[in-house]
């Protein structure tokens, strides 16, 4: 075939401008956070605190990623927290076979209860909302179940070092984050799967009629989701050096947040990893600098509150001015 | 002055831009009291814009308009009504989830302190109805009605209270002849009174029928008015395209040597309770076969069986061995395409770009080593159909729902015939298509045909089935009732056959 020029696909500069459509907002939203942190306390603004920062903020970024494939079927996955809290049990108690084996089996817990989240919502038909707040209970009585409500301390050296350690000089924890970006942005954004996940968001039935499996989809995409979660116990209990039964309590809301800052439309079919994570940074960032700041824990549920509707407000009417 | 001069609406050099995209450039138009004003133009030239203008959907980029001899620039819809506008738009807008009557009473309902009186509201909403003529029943489920049911719907909520000016965005796309008669004769009593009813439609018979004065624009330009005593069909169609067209309906091609006539699909006893009963017949490759039927009469339900979304007893066969579909995903790999008829909701996922709405039923083709897309093969797919089809668009990355409703309905088209079918089933393929690409669509049907895929073609308009399809089988309450060929195939016969006064 011969390579006629074409007419009519996006020029380069036209994508610069569609990108900064996309994340100028929020992108504006974190500067300025950091800008203001930065004018109320001077050790905000330094390597350490940044590492630290991204520290913290990995559980939820990773724990973000499986909800925005959730979010984008137009799905949402509230068991997460309870999720998280599961891994880390399973991962504490199953240490005593090894850390790999251990490290396999939890994965796996993850899978398996996302999968259940993924089956009762794809064949019973039943609204993912009710399934997973139903599982969220669930799961989270599970957690009790082998330790009787104690928390499971962990000695194991490997899985420590996950949350400690570091690799080329930086923790190893934040190399797990930027792995899985990097692998949730480019199955979504690359393959036919991430593809079929957009157009079965965008409109379901529509997708059905293209021959889209979408049960399968869905099925695949709980399961994503929960081992994402498993993921993030993994590195919860890690850095806690042990599993305890309330842990990431209300992470699927952080989340949630995560993502919706990042772009993602509760709908479906609208969203991106790198929205997400950006998303993601703009919570770790006002954590960490009320944390600075000292800022009573009831302020910064409020605070958090308000800068996470402030912000969805603008992009939405940014992106409905541009329309 | 009389009457009949006044003009009650008027808008001048009205312009407006959607970012980069002008839709409407200069835009002048005069509407008078009692009189029928169509408004034509191709695919994306702009009408349906301009009435949006028109109803404060979107405000005017500039311009000046007057309503009654005062300046009028509606902010929002519910303005636009209470100066006295109404209309039926193009896309549906209605909730599935609520009853018809509820749907036809939207925006005022009988309330008193928030709570509707549901009883009031039933039978204000039946009333209307019943005057309207309309065969619907009011307490249905939106959702569960046929697409032509909620076209009727539709113009009976525009009409739910009274409006100086009258706009009917392709109220007749879909529906049947009978249907729109219906309609045409709402319109006579409306005229009658005293209403100005703007008219936009791509069914030119209907348009010279209907028509006091009719306004031809063309790239968002106003091209010129003419009334209807001074102008034909042909002349219209010439302003409105830039060229003659002298055929509406292109010859049959000679079929390639060589293509088998082994049928491709055989269906014996196909049967859904309640939907179709005992479907039987044969389609061999290179065939067009039409089904006709009034609306009702099954034929969408029979060709969603075809396609594996619902399940049905008896038999299909592809290539003669037996096949049962579980889902469309079968369908495909057996190399059948459906072009559905509600683009809006089986054909099309709006917020998607243009690019990914082409390649959705055909993502296998596109996929890579370890499941990542092509996306290199896939613009240049994209952009094939795009340019076979006439699709008017900027860019592939344009997102679908952004697009006119014409040119949607060709994007449904190319992601069909994206997948190569051997088997093309179309449920009204040229719904809202405009009388150059239908023709442009006509021959593309033809030309595959000759290349040997078998076609399945539902459609309302009858002369659409009798101008292409070899052979028509004619359905009424969910039965084949007459299949017919060759001579037989008059307008005659096959309307009596759906009628049932032929048997
Ligand atoms: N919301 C929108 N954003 C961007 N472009 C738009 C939007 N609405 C319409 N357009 C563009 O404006 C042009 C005119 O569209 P319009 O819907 O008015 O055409 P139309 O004459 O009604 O066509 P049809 O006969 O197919 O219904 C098209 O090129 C369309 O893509
Ligand atoms: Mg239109």
């Amino acid at each position: 075939m011969t390579q006629t020029p074409d007419p009519i696909t996006a020029s380069q500069g036209h994508r610069l401008r569609a990108l900064m459509l996309q994340y100028g907002g929020i992108l504006l939203a974190l500067v300025l956070l950091c800008v203001i942190f930065t004018a109320l306390n001077g050790r905000f603004m330094t390597v350490a605190n940044l590492t630290n920062i991204l520290q913290q903020v990995a559980v939820v970024a990773i724990a973000a990623f499986g909800m925005t494939w959730v979010i984008l079927l137009g799905e949402i996955d509230l068991s997460i927290g309870s999720i998280i809290a599961v891994a880390g049990m399973v991962g504490a108690l199953a240490l005593g076979f090894g850390f790999v084996p251990a490290l396999l089996l939890t994965l796996a817990a993850g899978a398996l209860m996302g999968a259940i989240n993924g089956v009762l919502t794809a064949k019973l038909m039943l609204p993912s909302f009710i399934v997973t707040v139903a599982t969220m209970g669930i799961y989270r009585g599970l957690v009790s179940l082998p330790t009787n409500g104690a928390p499971a301390m962990i000695a194991d050296p490997a899985w420590l070092a996950i949350g400690a350690g570091t690799f080329l000089g930086l923790p190893i924890i934040i190399w797990i984050v930027l792995v899985l970006f990097v692998f949730n942005h480019i199955l979504l954004s690359r393959t036919t799967f991430g593809r079929r996940t957009y157009l079965t968001g965008g409109n379901r039935e529509a997708a059905l009629y293209s021959g889209i499996k979408v049960d399968r989809l869905k099925i695949a995409i709980f399961t994503l989701s929960g081992v994402m979660a498993a993921v993030a116990g993994i590195l919860l209990s890690s850095r806690l050096y042990s599993a305890q039964t309330n842990a990431g309590m209300s992470y699927e809301l952080d989340a949630i947040a995560a993502a919706v800052l990042g772009g993602t439309s509760l709908a479906g079919g609208v969203g991106t990893m790198v929205g997400t994570l950006i998303g993601a940074l703009i919570i770790g960032v006002m954590n960490n600098g009320m944390n600075m700041l000292s800022v009573p824990y009831f302020y910064q549920l409020i605070v958090k509150g308000l800068v996470i509707l402030i912000a969805v407000w603008l992009d939405v009417r940014a992106k409905q001015r541009r329309a | 002055m009389s009457e009949a001069d006044r003009t009650v609406l008027s808008m001048r050099d009205v312009k407006k831009n959607f970012g980069p995209v002008a839709a409407l450039k200069n835009m002048r138009l005069e509407v008078r009291p009692g009189r029928v004003h169509t408004i034509l133009g191709e695919n994306g030239a702009g009408k349906s814009t301009l009435m949006k203008i028109l109803v404060g959907v979107h405000p005017p980029t500039e311009g000046r308009m007057e309503l009654d001899g005062q300046p009028y620039l509606p902010q929002n819809p519910t303005e636009a009504s209470q100066r006295g506008l109404a209309i039926v738009f193009q896309e549906l807008s209605l909730c599935n989830n609520l009853s018809v009557a509820e749907n036809i009473m939207a925006t005022h309902e009988p309330a008193r302190y928030g709570f509707i009186n549901d009883r009031k509201l039933r039978q204000q909403a039946a009333e209307l109805v019943a005057n309207l003529g309309l065969p619907v029943n009011v307490d249905a489920k939106v959702g569960q009605l046929s697409i032509a049911q909620r076209q009727l719907v539709e113009i009976a909520k525009g009409l739910s209270h009274p409006a100086k000016v009258l706009i009917l965005d392709e109220p007749t796309s879909s529906l049947s002849d009978s249907e729109a008669e219906i309609l045409f004769g709402i319109i006579a009593r409306l005229k009658a009174r005293g209403t100005a009813i703007i008219y936009i439609s791509h069914r030119m018979e209907e348009i010279m029928r209907l028509s006091d004065d009719i306004t031809v624009i063309r790239d968002g330009e106003y091209v010129t008015t003419r009334a209807r005593e001074d102008t034909t069909i042909e002349e219209l169609i010439a302003l409105m395209v830039g060229r003659r067209m002298d055929e509406i309906y292109p010859p049959a091609l000679e079929p390639l040597p060589g293509l088998s006539t082994a049928p491709v699909l055989q269906v014996s006893g196909l049967t859904r309770a309640g939907e179709f009963d005992d479907v039987t017949f044969d389609l061999c490759p290179g065939e067009i076969h039409g089904f006709f039927g009034l609306v009702g009469s099954g034929r969408s339900e029979v060709m969603s069986a075809l396609f594996g979304m619902r399940e049905a007893q008896g038999e299909i066969r592809v290539d003669g061995r037996a096949v049962r579909f579980r889902n469309a995903a079968d369908a495909i790999k057996a190399g059948i395409g459906f072009v559905t008829e509600n683009r809006k909701e089986e054909g099309l996922v709006l917020g998607a770009a243009l690019r990914t709405n082409i390649s959705a039923a055909a993502i296998p083709a596109f996929t890579g080593r370890a499941g990542f897309m092509n996306f290199g093969a896939e613009r240049r797919a994209a952009l094939a159909e795009v340019q076979r089809l006439a699709i008017r668009t900027n860019s592939l990355d344009t997102l679908a729902g952004t697009l006119s409703g014409g040119n949607q309905q060709k994007v449904v088209l190319a992601k069909w015939l994206l997948t190569r079918p051997r088997v093309l089933i179309l449920d009204e393929p040229t719904r809202g298509v405009d009388v150059g690409a239908k023709f442009e669509i006509y021959r593309i049907i033809r030309q595959l045909a000759s290349e040997g895929t078998a076609i399945l073609m539902v459609s309302s308009e009858l002369p659409e089935v009798l101008g292409l399809a070899d052979r028509v089988s004619i359905m009424a309450g969910g039965r084949i009732t007459a299949t017919v060929a060759g001579t037989d195939l008059t307008p005659e016969r096959v309307m009596a056959y759906a009628t049932g006064t032929l048997k």
